[in-house]
């Protein structure tokens, strides 16, 4: 049964259990609601709620766990030959769960009927072949373990899906039977409903803890995987970066953080001198209207998706200072570059720098710039020797914040900076940065048992961690000068 | 300032003058111009950026919604594509695109023999060459939609090559048409004759925003359709989980959270999510929803769930601001009429605050929509040329979506996909206007000042 049945279903049964249950409150007090002790709707909504939530619990949990289980079981069933023969378990396992898709589309083309697949003979019929023609292609021919865990995988992928359906339905219907004989008149069903509304809200609030969990526990399992494989010193310390897919690679990260932290600081070169100034004009300088035409068109830049600064980069910036700067002063042949992707990044960071300084500046009380032109200060000396320091720590929290965005960025380096890794000062020649290669690690076809792509994950740590530490010094510096002048 | 009396000059009198500037007061006040003038040339150079921006995609991009076909009546010989001759849809299928492609080339060159332009020692298979590989299919698609068609002749406009194309549209020149292998200078001037004799035309391409993506070679059949309705899946997505879980979340920490340790952890670690790097939560998608849960590769419910994680945090900073914007004295008069904290807050704090939270949603949409790199690592790069099936289903069939399509077009060696690419860069930044057109109006006509 589709997904889509269950759902409607249980939702379906959610319907009919609140208007059962507003009706069996209403007449267990004989139709007048004014003997109940909440309004009927509430006695209706507790039946829906009932029904709907260990259901859907129940279903979300199951399908989560439903291929995690039958994996673990299929690959204990798989034969050592097998696993010897291919190498690795996990890419048996692979194959198998490829072969059993294959199969199932077949069916849902009709180009097998149900019992053909079921009394499929790994030699007898060339499968291959039979699934080629359902537009499932298949590497290599198909072994007999193999085609067994397939056949076994599907049938226990069909128990559970059939199980699991019948599971879901039952809660339902539980919660609808156990729901409507709770309810009389002396139910209280409005502090019921409120108290499940209240949990579910927790539940809502708990997913951002759940998904920062989830980010750290999915990188630190393969981290870990990684430096299982590969030394942990060579990887913070190494100095070299050649990946090579059939091992024996380099896989050091100073060349790559060398490449980051390059880029991010050409980009603050540009971003922080034109954002800061950008600001100090807009809040001390330019009239109402200027100000309302100029700020909200500089904001269009940060609303600007990243693809299109990565365009911007690889077509127009890199060709331009390739042809008019590099080349005539013999620095490099390359349009990607380390000053290519960072003046683009420039340009998207001008408005994170200039609004938050702009918020900063205009929290400075008015009263000190008052008493600085009083003295007879002109407004610019005012700006610089007053308002400036005061606004010091605010603004270094919104370069720390810019800086935090320039190093995570990845479109416009990977469009704008190249791909060669290299420890390098000239600013016109390819480098490469640790998000670059996060992405071409983990794009295309990739065998998670190998260090050139676990990499990957130990690269994304790196960078997790480097830009939280950044954030946190960044808010915390901003709240606290915030809380100096409120 | 005592100094600046100091070094105030006297005048002939030896007084130091109230009508002439001093030196210093003079420098002071090129400094405060100057430092005026920096301003200026700050803001100049942000909005300057904004510009070049915005006009090289334009004058790019532009050229992608025009497109060169070849308008030709072509025979569709029943001898050729439906031997039997009784109209058999299955008989008709069997005929491949190779058994369309002759009939093209016969149709083209009998025009251009009938107009008396065939340059000298112009093979028919370079003529039929101005014609792009992807007509015939297109031809095959038309014809198994409407067998009738069949054993007539039938008006076709048929998509010109990219190179020919490129020709009106001014990338390709007679003179690099001389070092390409793929066009010669003499079909370029049979196209340029062609189109002086009303055969060739160029007009808008509704085929970029509907078709399906093509191969690298196919620059001309190559259309946005298959990742337009990618991102709006995974928008949709996004909007019925990040929406009600967002509110949800934001209503409990604004209104009925207690302060303390918990809810601080909870109010920390939405502001550090708000700003971790966008393909950390492309790691995370791949580890968690392709490699634990087992959902299928470049299907729109993982992006839509890797998106929903990453709005969550916008969608809960807004939403919060404006349930904080609500006054206090509407919690007060209902609760004190009777209502319980919980009906105070969905019977008038939510309602009141809605239009902040639906503009709060809107800008989170429009983000979700523009972010290109967590999409890269769960496999949205593959090559899609299959619409995906109608919702639900179709949430888990292989798609595209509009910023990854342009990262795509951009990796490919032939010229004509930077054109193309600028010009899915268009419907994107249309898209993201729309979005957020809407999202100002709503606040303008729904905002409340209290």
């Amino acid at each position: 049964m589709p997904l889509i049945w269950v759902l409607l279903a249980v939702a379906a049964l959610a319907g009919i259990g609140y208007l059962a249950g507003r009706r069996r409150a209403l007449a267990s007090a004989g139709g007048d609601p004014r003997r109940l002790h909440s309004l009927p709707s509430y006695y209706g909504l507790n039946v829906a709620l009932t029904v709907l939530t260990p259901a859907l619990a129940v279903l979300a949990v199951w399908m989560l766990a439903q291929p995690a289980l039958i994996d673990a079981r299929i690959a204990g069933t798989i034969p050592d030959t097998a696993i010897a023969e291919a190498g690795d378990r996990s890419l048996v396992m692979s194959d198998v769960r490829r072969l059993a898709a294959g199969l199932d589309s077949a069916v849902a083309q009709g180009v097998l009927s149900r019992d053909e697949v079921a009394g499929l003979r790994a030699g007898a019929t060339d499968i291959r072949a039979a699934l080629g023609e359902a537009g499932v292609a298949l590497g290599s021919d198909v072994k007999p373990e193999v085609l067994a865990a397939a056949q076994s995988y599907r049938a226990m992928a069909r128990t559970g899906t059939i199980a699991m359906d019948a599971l879901v339905l039952l809660t339902a219907l539980a919660g609808l039977g156990a729901a409507l004989w709770m309810t009389d008149a002396d139910f209280r069903a409005r502090n019921v409903v409120e108290r499940g509304v209240l949990a579910l809200l927790i539940v809502a609030a708990l997913i951002a803890i759940l998904t920062t969990i989830g980010i750290v526990l999915s990188m630190l399992f393969e981290s870990a995987a990684f430096f299982r494989q590969y030394p942990w010193t060579e990887f913070f310390f190494g100095l070299t970066w050649s990946p090579n897919f059939r091992g024996n690679s380099d896989l050091g990260i100073i060349p790559l953080l060398w490449g980051t932290l390059y880029i991010s600081f050409v980009a603050l070169l540009v971003a922080v001198p034109i954002g800061l100034y950008a600001a100090i004009y807009l809040s001390e300088y330019a009239s109402t209207r200027v100000r309302s035409v100029a700020k909200p068109l500089i904001e269009v830049l940060a609303g600007i998706p990243t693809i299109v600064y990565g365009l911007f980069a690889l077509i127009t910036v890199g060709p331009f200072l390739r042809d008019w700067i590099a080349q005539p002063l013999g620095l490099g042949n390359s349009g990607a570059s380390v000053a290519t992707a960072g003046l683009v990044m420039g340009i998207m960071l001008i408005p994170f720098v200039s609004s938050l300084s702009d918020d900063i500046i205009n929290a400075v009380p008015q009263a000190m710039r008052d008493g600085s032109l009083g003295l007879g200060a002109t407004q610019s000396e005012t700006i610089r020797r007053v308002v400036f320091p005061a606004a010091l720590p605010g603004i270094v929290g919104a370069i720390l914040l810019a800086a935090s965005r320039a190093i995570g960025e990845t479109m416009i380096v990977v469009l704008g900076a190249g791909a060669a890794a290299r420890l390098d000062l000239n600013p016109f020649e390819a480098m490469t940065t640790v998000t670059v290669k996060i992405v071409s690690q983990l794009t295309g076809d990739t065998d998670f048992n190998s260090p050139e792509t676990l990499v990957a994950f130990a690269l994304g740590l790196t960078l997790f961690v480097i830009t939280l530490g950044l954030n946190v010094l960044a808010l915390a510096i901003v709240r606290r000068y915030r809380e100096q002048y409120e | 300032m005592t100094d600046a009396i100091e070094g105030a000059r006297p005048d002939a009198a030896g007084r130091p003058s109230l009508l002439a500037a001093d030196r210093r007061t003079r420098a002071r006040n090129a400094a405060e111009r100057r430092f005026r003038l920096y301003g200026m040339i700050a803001v100049g150079l942000g909005l300057a950026a904004l510009v070049v921006l915005l006009s090289t995609v334009a004058i790019k991009g532009a050229g992608a919604f025009r497109q060169t076909y070849v308008s030709l009546g072509v025979d569709l010989a029943e001898a050729k594509l439906d031997k039997t001759g009784n109209r058999d849809i299955e008989a008709i299928k069997k005929v491949s695109t190779f058994g369309y492609t002759p009939l093209i080339q016969e149709a083209l060159v009998r025009k251009v023999d009938e107009l008396g332009l065939r340059p000298d020692g112009m093979s028919d298979k370079d003529i039929g060459g101005i014609v792009s590989k992807d007509a015939a299919a297109q031809l095959r698609d038309r014809v198994i939609a409407d067998p009738m068609l069949i054993g007539t002749r039938t008006r076709v406009d048929l998509l010109a090559t990219g190179r020919i194309d490129g020709y009106f549209k001014g990338r390709v020149s007679l003179a690099s048409a001389e070092r390409d292998s793929n066009v010669t200078p003499d079909q370029i001037r049979l196209a340029q004759a062609l189109a002086e004799a009303g055969v060739v035309v160029t007009r808008f391409n509704w085929g970029f925003v509907t078709r399906p993506d093509a191969s690298d070679q196919r620059p001309e059949a190559a259309g946005l359709g298959v990742a337009i309705l990618g991102s709006l899946y995974m928008m949709l997505i996004v909007l019925v989980l990040a929406l009600p879980i967002g509110v949800a979340a934001s209503i409990y920490l604004e209104e009925f959270a207690p302060r303390n340790r918990w809810t601080d952890l909870i109010e920390v670690n939405i502001a550090n999510l708000a700003a971790v790097p966008s393909i950390v939560f492309g790691i995370l998608g791949l580890a968690i929803f392709i490699n634990f849960a087992g959902l299928p590769q470049s299907a729109p419910i993982v992006g839509g769930l890797v998106l929903t994680l990453m709005t969550l945090p916008t969608i809960i900073i807004s939403t919060r601001a404006s349930l904080k914007s609500v006054p206090p004295s509407i919690r007060d008069a209902a609760l004190g009429v009777g209502a319980s904290k919980m009906q105070s807050v969905f019977h008038h704090v939510l309602p009141l605050a809605a239009p902040g939270i639906l503009t709060g949603t809107i800008i989170g949409l429009a983000q979700a929509l523009g972010e290109t790199a967590p999409l890269l690592l769960i496999g949205m790069v593959a090559f899609v040329n299959d619409y995906p099936a109608a919702p639900p289903e179709g949430f888990f069939d292989p798609a595209s979506a509009l910023p990854v399509q342009i990262y795509n077009w951009t990796q490919r060696a032939d010229p004509a996909f930077v054109e193309r690419a600028s010009g899915a860069i268009i419907v994107l930044l249309l898209f993201l206007v729309a979005m957020n057109a809407l999202a100002v109006i709503l606040r303008r006509r729904f905002e409340r000042r209290w």
